[in-house]
């Protein structure tokens, strides 16, 4: 039975508020009306397509992708992987996942970024790839380095991947941040804290994965990702009504 | 007890943070790294129908435009079709109706270059005014927003939009209509995103 119906309802309660008074960016950026609840149609259920044409394999290895010819990103060498599942459990395949992250000492290669720490001249920060028919996907990378940033005097962010996660249909859409298992920052992270639930918290630490390293070469971490899952046709629930 | 209905849960969302260029838009940053950025392109140059451009801010509850945000615009072509396996036919060679966009360091301004969408099926056999469904997302912004730009001079259509007749408030049906005109002989359309206040755009749970 192929999924052809709406995407299941969002649990927003599973996700963070848009309003945290702790996180306090969030409070001139967060909308204060109630959203309104909208039914799927076409262009929900929709969204883009993306092939191997788009993107190229080197961009999955940020060891290598920005490096001088022979050299490579200085730091902790990972392998990041994992799977892209739905709700159902089903796997996502051929759907785009894109990463960025700061260097091993915790700077990001972006020109807002003014933080001491220096610049890796053999690292850019993001990577891309496309999930394979089983909804796998890897990135080669190092450990990025816990940072600094305003909003308490001494406010440090853990160890974190960017993530950004299509799916096949534009309600899909995610963004989120991959935290590294056993880091003492992440509890006393106020955009970690803006997640309400300490379950759906550890959903976003990814796993030290032993049976994955690359012996004398590469640590590695597994990291699956769950977008929303899509109803089957059973009765009446088409979206295009009778 | 019961038996498990072993659903898993979506992965939580997290903010993009104020370097979500490096990842998403790395050329726009201007960050030369990958030899095909995604995104800059929605139409391409067979798409039949009306050139337009959309631009406009993202205005914070203090007033002020924000500089660091990434907007996602997906599409349907003037026919009404999107280009998806499910999007209701063909669509022109090159057509993708996806684009993604920052905004400007300084100004806060963001804009792309597209052709203005056709209507498209909406449920129940009712059709769905011509509009494009944007996502929203920057630092300080939890979960992204998903919001429709729909364009004052479509008001018939506009009118009998279903979702557009589901806001109670014809003062916030107001804050998704963007406005025409014409710069340097090019048709633009004005479409600022207010995050709060009296104006505040309506922002949908799809
Ligand atoms: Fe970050």
């Amino acid at each position: 039975m192929p999924d052809q119906g709406e995407f299941y309802q969002r649990d927003r309660d599973w996700h963070p508020p848009a309003y945290v008074k702790e996180y306090k960016t969030s409070v001139a950026r967060s909308p204060q009306y109630s959203l309104i609840s909208l039914q799927n149609s076409v262009g929900e259920i929709t969204g883009p397509v993306f092939g191997h044409n788009d993107i190229d394999p080197m961009d999955r290895d940020l060891i290598h992708n920005y490096a001088t010819a022979g050299e490579s990103a200085i730091g902790e060498r990972i392998i990041l992987h994992g799977r892209v599942l739905d709700e159902n459990a089903r796997p996502v395949p051929n759907t785009l996942v894109e990463i960025w992250q700061a260097n091993a000492g915790g700077r990001y290669r972006h020109k807002k970024d003014t933080y001491l720490a220096p610049i890796d001249p053999n690292f850019g920060g993001c990577g891309r790839t496309i999930t394979d028919e089983n909804g796998y996907y890897y990135f080669r990378t190092v450990k990025p380095g816990a940072y600094p940033w305003r909003n308490y005097v001494n406010s440090w962010r853990p160890a974190h991947i960017h993530v950004s996660v299509f799916g096949s249909g534009f309600v899909q859409r995610l963004i989120s941040q991959i935290y590294f298992e056993g880091d003492p920052l992440i509890p006393l992270c106020p955009i970690v804290k803006s997640i309400p639930n300490q379950e759906a918290i550890n959903s976003l630490v990814a796993a030290l994965d032993m049976n994955s390293t690359i012996p004398l070469d590469t640590i590695a971490y597994k990291f699956d990702i769950v977008l929303r899952g899509r109803r089957s046709t059973l009765f009446e629930n088409r979206l295009e009504g009778n | 007890m019961v038996q498990p209905l072993n659903y898993l849960k979506e992965t939580p969302s997290q903010t993009a943070g104020p370097y979500v260029h490096i990842g998403l838009a790395p050329g726009a940053a201007g960050f030369d790294i990958y030899e095909r950025e995604l995104g800059w392109d929605i139409a391409g140059p067979n798409a039949e129908g009306e050139r337009i451009r959309v631009e406009g801010l993202v205005i914070d509850g203090t007033g002020s435009p924000i500089k660091d945000v990434l907007l996602e615009a997906w599409q349907a072509n003037a026919k009404g079709i999107y280009a998806h396996p499910e999007g209701g036919g063909e669509v022109e060679e090159g057509f993708r109706g996806w684009g993604r966009v920052i905004t400007d360091f300084d100004t806060g301004e963001w804009g792309f270059d597209t052709i203005k969408p056709g209507k498209t099926p909406g449920r129940n056999g009712r059709i769905q005014a011509p509009h494009i469904n944007l996502w929203v997302v920057a630092r300080g912004i939890n979960l992204g927003l998903n919001t429709r730009i729909y364009f004052e001079d479509e008001a018939e259509a506009n009118a009998e939009d279903p979702v557009m007749n589901i806001i109670e408030w014809e003062r916030r049906r107001a804050t998704l209509l963007a406005k025409r005109s014409e710069k340097d002989g090019k048709v633009v359309y004005r479409f600022d995103i207010q995050l709060q206040g009296q104006d505040e755009t309506v922002f949908f749970d799809v």
